[in-house]
């Protein structure tokens, strides 16, 4: 029916482009246009679609929620919980598509028949809302058209309208990121106290599983403490930075200052390959070969090492995180002035010596601005984790053993079955928002500092 | 040696003059050897990939004789039809062929035999003869796919001098197996199934292709949500947004939004689109849209870039010419930068290709051993196949991952040399 | 006395030659100013003498240039110790991002020159006094030294120059970014330098080259057209190229 209706008038709009275009050419044999005849094309065409489709997504977005607001009427003497409510609702939705199966009441049986009722209404009125919208903007639109009404201006105001809903479309995305992290986690936080989660030391959410019912208040409270999840996080990135730093910045350092025109066109995106690999394939390698070889190494030095040591995950993410910081460091330093090396070299320093006394500080900010994006993706790096470091959480601070992170018990958590509503599910919110915050911190100086650093050598 | 140049030389300042030089040549082997490792990580890797999975590409295969007897499937007709065949009990057949490779071996230790070939051999003894009619009532060669182990066994990737206990293939399936292969009745062909089949939980059966598709169709969806919205915003922001305070907060907006982590996207997925639009969840439809979010800022960052590089003159001369801006974006400036965005585009995909992440949140990682025939049907991806292989326990999915990895690695390479491609024409328009 | 000897340099960026058989005679603790057009090839020959042509990957030198008999332009000469020796000053001021004590002590630092604390300190002061900075920035040496103003900026760099007591240094336009008085207090400058170092001074500035220096070259097209004493290129050039290069018809 939808398909129907869109493309209705998707075909209209066509239909009325090329009406539009004709018309031009008609009104042209008597007075002067005002534009380009495929203008008034465009003009019809716009006025066509543009209001129908707009109704017809309200319309779209709206109606689901205000038929289970009619039909749910009916229940509101239940006294239900909300996931009662939701659980009859979606039995009805399932008894009036004719896929359920289960046992019928009549209660139910007489709410499937509202159901289909009202959506047959529905659809009805919205068929003749649209209708009547098409042929009242058709008719204004005409009206403009016959009286050769200026016809580019309203054309590229509408399209630069267009332009400007797309660009809204980031905002949008963020938007919808803030609040489906904020609803959940609120509602986490309403059965959590917000202090439990952020100073506990224990994380074990498996332990408030309840099949009916409410869980045990006192359980909940010693479930969700998130500090050595936050801990395992920054050990890791940790560890992937004392891998990843002097690694990526002594390449990067040599790419720019050292290595001759060959070397660098070769060896620079050969480099950047480390980071197109996807992390999965990281992650299988880090689960199947760097940890057994951490643990091999360790047992072999008489030391107790655990098989998903944060010390395999978090070299493996050091690896991947290379060319971030070699390739970053080395546009901030190419972009320091020429004139300071000449400066320096003029006073008989070596080039070592130039790259250390007077490059690199010059260079710092910048260079800071990029290890902290690198961390920042440290720290929202997911698979690598999930398949190479514990999941259980640990507080600990022993490379050699294992722990887990925020991102690793999001997808623990979320991996199979959700069941929403249950402070389980929720708590992934909750830590993925804590995720969101921290990252968006560290983005937001990285970025603010690399642009002032950029500007300064501008 | 050099002669001394000038004044002041001493030998305090000649030893620090060894040491300087020293620090020097330091300096350049930390370097040098920062490349070398991160090269070689890169070569142990694509070395381990390689090397694990390339065996993966050969399918073995157990050779014996089936004796298609009437009386055993259970067939009456005198010329049997097409549904006859289709209807037959083929257990006692299939079975036969097994346990005739040896005869002697006592009917309760029967199962050792069966398990060294794929349970699903009954199928592949049906589907011989559903192809070949006339083979009804005689004995004919047959392949069989061989189970995992003795597949694996074959491949030399298990090891075969450990404790038999440890073992899941005993000493009497090896004494067999090199029977067979003595023989020359174990067959090593190229695996065309792993392409064409769907995953399975049996290793020897398990295929890329319900992965590929469901690739190939999240792909698809992300393109067809993030290039529009992205490119018109791009234009957007390039061309015709005035410089104010709420532009800026929209160019910090997306610089931001590219850098969060691919796991908030996935919440985003499961928060919004699953749980408050209630599309169809394990779909590529969900997820390619997911994927999109993702990639919008990438892509209007491309082409803001592209739109940036093409020179103003062009811009002018058009402006000069009367047309309106609008019309010198569209006529002028957007197809000049089209090749730039395509590139962006084109990288932005593969990024979002490599996503494994919000996939997993937005329930892709449901076993799917259908191919989807549509991006509504539920469906893996690469990636996500890739992580649910690695977390099987048996040793035949090893060499499967390796093999997922390389068949990923082969399609993001494509794609980057792709973009290369498109972005080397623009090259060439400019200089 | 003849403290830097060129002898037929040959210059190329790549395949572009930019100087063509230059032969000079630099004389001991004097200025030597270097004239002509832009584009030349002044810079490039100035850059030859502390061979900061190594730099540029696609310059190769060819030819000569001894100083105290010492070939410069030889593999084997240790250009650190050269450029310890021979220091520059550019056309735009280049302090590095650090404070301004820091500035003058690299030279020193980087080449063990000062054995102390004490010694270092020595060494700033008297550099900035000789750079004529010390009274402007004595309060405040642990300041950053790109916030000082341009002419400051410029003495600094003289200062990081003469720190480590050169034996020839090399500036290269050093006024051409700076307002009269700062020009005027370079000149100066340069004046007092003249006592103890021998100076080459690259200058657009035709009253520049007549009031500090006492032998100019001019160069035209990547050749030395007229070497000599500055009064008679000034009043009384042989070459007519020199001539109208002087009086300004031409360039
Ligand atoms: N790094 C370089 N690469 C290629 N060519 C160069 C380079 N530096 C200088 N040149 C060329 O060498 C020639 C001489 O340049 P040089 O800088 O020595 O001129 P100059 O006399 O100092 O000019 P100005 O008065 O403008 O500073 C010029 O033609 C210039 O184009
Ligand atoms: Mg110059």
């Amino acid at each position: 029916m939808n398909l129907i209706l869109v493309t209705f008038i998707v075909l209209l709009a066509f239909t009325s482009y090329y009406f539009g275009r004709k018309k031009a050419l008609v009104i042209q044999s008597s007075q002067r246009l005002t534009a380009l005849p495929k203008f008034y094309g465009y003009y019809l065409a716009a006025w066509c679609a543009a209001p129908a489709l707009i109704i017809f997504i309200l319309w779209s977005v709206f109606e689901p929620s205000i038929v289970k607001t009619f039909i749910l009427q009916d229940y509101t003497d239940q006294n239900l919980t909300k996931n009662e409510l939701q659980l009859i609702y979606t039995k009805v939705k399932a008894l009036a598509l004719g896929n359920y199966s289960g046992n019928i009441t009549n209660f139910l049986d007489a709410s499937a028949d509202k159901y289909i009722q009202l959506k047959g209404i529905a659809n009805s009125a919205k068929v003749a809302i649209i209708l009547a919208i098409l042929i009242f903007s058709l008719s204004y639109a005409y009206r403009s058209v016959q009286k050769n009404d200026r016809m580019r201006e309203p054309v590229e105001i509408f399209l630069k309208w267009v332009l400007f809903v797309a660009s809204l479309g980031a905002v949008l995305v963020t938007i919808g990121i803030i609040f489906s992290l904020l609803f959940e986690a609120i509602r986490f936080f309403q059965a959590v106290k917000f202090f439990d989660f952020i100073f506990g030391t224990h994380w074990y959410p498996a332990k408030t599983f309840v099949r009916d019912g409410q869980p045990d208040p006192e359980l909940m409270k010693d479930a969700f403490g998130a500090v050595p999840l936050f801990a395992g996080t920054f050990f890791i990135a940790f560890i992937a930075m004392c891998v990843a730093i002097p690694i990526g910045l002594l390449s990067g350092i040599y790419l720019s200052e050292y290595a001759g025109r060959g070397v660098r066109k070769y060896a620079k995106p050969i480099i950047e390959i480390l980071a197109g690999i996807p992390t999965v394939v990281y992650g299988f390698f880090a689960a199947l070969t760097v940890g057994p070889f951490v643990k091999e190494i360790g047992n072999a030095m008489g030391l107790e090492v655990s098989a998903e040591s944060a010390l395999a995950a978090g070299a493996v993410m050091g690896v991947m995180i290379i060319p971030f910081i070699s390739s970053l460091s080395d546009d901030v330093i190419t972009a320091v002035p020429q004139n300071l090396r000449d400066g320096s070299y003029a006073m008989g320093a070596t080039k070592s010596e130039t790259v250390k006394k007077v490059i690199f500080p010059a260079a710092l900010p910048g260079i800071v601005g990029s290890i902290l994006l690198a961390v920042s993706r440290a720290v929202g790096e997911t698979m690598i984790v999930v398949m190479a470091s514990g999941l259980a959480a640990n507080l600990t601070m022993n490379p050699l053993e294992s722990t887990s992170t925020i991102t690793a018990q999001i997808v623990v958590i979320l991996i199979g079955d959700q069941q929403f509503g249950d402070p389980k599910t929720q708590s992934a919110f909750a830590l993925g928002i804590s995720l969101f915050i921290v990252t968006l911190f560290l983005n937001v100086i990285a970025l603010s500092v690399v642009k002032r650093y950029r500007e300064k050598y501008e | 040696m050099l002669k001394d140049i000038g004044k002041n030389m001493n030998n305090f300042k000649q030893n620090l003059l060894k040491k300087r030089y020293n620090a020097e040549r330091r300096f350049q082997w930390y370097g040098k050897i920062a490349i070398g490792l991160a090269l070689s990580f890169l070569a142990v890797f694509m070395f381990q990939i390689f090397s694990k999975g390339y065996s993966a590409f050969q399918k073995t295969w157990i050779v014996t004789e089936v004796h298609y007897d009437k009386e055993l499937l259970l067939i009456d007709a005198e010329n049997p039809s097409k549904d006859d065949l289709e209807n037959a009990d083929y257990y006692d057949v299939a079975y036969k062929a097994m346990t005739s490779l040896d005869p002697g071996l006592p009917e309760e230790e029967d199962r050792q035999l069966i398990q060294m070939v794929s349970y699903k051999y009954e199928t592949e003894v049906k589907d011989l003869l559903l192809k070949n009619p006339d083979f009804l009532g005689k004995i004919v060669p047959i392949k069989l796919t061989a189970s995992d182990d003795v597949d694996q066994v074959h491949k030399g990737n298990y090891p075969r001098d450990i404790p038999e206990k440890n073992r899941r293939v005993n000493d009497y399936q090896l004494q067999i197996y090199d029977m067979l292969n003595e023989r020359g009745d174990i067959l090593s062909e190229f695996n065309i199934s792993f392409f064409t089949s769907p995953d399975s939980r049996e290793a020897e059966l398990a295929g890329i292709a319900s992965s590929f598709m469901g690739t190939v169709f999240s792909i698809l969806v992300c393109l067809a949500f993030s290039f529009p919205v992205a490119v018109l915003a791009a234009i957007y922001l390039e061309e015709f947004a005035p410089k104010n305070k709420f532009t800026d907060f929209i160019e910090v907006n997306i610089n931001n939004l590219a850098a969060v982590p691919s796991i908030v996207f996935g919440l985003l997925g499961l928060g919004v689109l699953l749980a408050v639009f209630n599309l169809p969840r394990s779909t590529p439809l969900v997820g390619g849209i997911t994927l999109s979010l993702m990639t919008l800022p990438t892509i209007i960052i491309a082409a803001r870039a592209s739109l940036k590089a093409v020179p103003p003159s062009i811009r002018e001369a058009a402006l000069a010419m009367g047309a309106s801006n609008m019309q010198t974006t569209m006529h002028h400036t957007v197809p000049l930068s089209m090749p730039g965005t395509l590139s962006g585009t084109i990288i932005g995909l593969a990024q979002a290709l490599g996503e494994t992440a919000p996939l997993i949140l937005i329930g892709m990682v449901a076993f799917v051993n259908t191919i989807p025939g549509t991006p509504v049907d539920p469906a893996a991806s690469l990636p996500v196949q890739i992580y649910i292989w690695s977390e099987s326990a048996e040793r035949g999915f090893v060499e499967k991952v390796s093999a997922c990895i390389m068949v990923l690695l082969a399609f993001l390479i494509l794609m980057n040399l792709a973009a290369q491609i498109v972005r080397h024409k623009f090259e060439k328009k400019w200089s | 006395m003849s403290k830097i000897k060129a002898e037929n340099v040959n210059v190329y960026y790549g395949s572009k030659q930019a100087l063509f058989d230059v032969s000079i005679d630099i004389a001991e603790k004097e200025v030597t100013a270097l004239i002509g057009p832009s584009g030349c090839g002044k810079s490039t020959f100035l850059r030859c003498l502390n061979r900061m042509n190594d730099v540029i990957e696609i310059c190769r030198v060819e030819g000569s240039i001894k100083m105290d008999n010492l070939e410069l332009n030889s593999r084997k000469l240790d250009v650190v110790r050269l450029r310890e020796n021979v220091g520059m000053v550019f056309q735009k001021p280049n302090p590095f991002p650090k404070t301004i004590y820091e500035n003058v002590a690299y030279g020193p630092t980087i080449h063990g020159i000062a054995q102390s604390k004490e010694e270092m300190d020595q060494i700033v002061e008297t550099s900035l006094k000789k750079a004529a900075l010390w009274n402007e920035v004595k309060d405040r040496l642990d300041e950053i030294g790109t916030g000082l103003s341009g002419g400051q900026q410029q003495r600094l760099c003289i200062a990081r120059a003469i720190s480590v007591s050169p034996e020839v240094i090399l500036m290269d336009e050093p006024c051409s970014a700076l307002d009269p008085i700062a020009t005027a207090q370079i000149e100066e400058l340069i004046d007092d330098l003249k006592k103890e170092v021998t100076i080459v001074i690259v200058t657009h500035s035709m009253s520049q080259a007549a009031r500090v220096s006492q032998k100019t070259g001019f160069f035209h097209l990547g050749k030395l057209i007229e070497f000599g004493p500055t009064d008679k290129i000034f009043k009384n050039p042989d070459n007519q190229q020199t001539q109208d290069y002087i009086t300004g018809r031409f360039g």
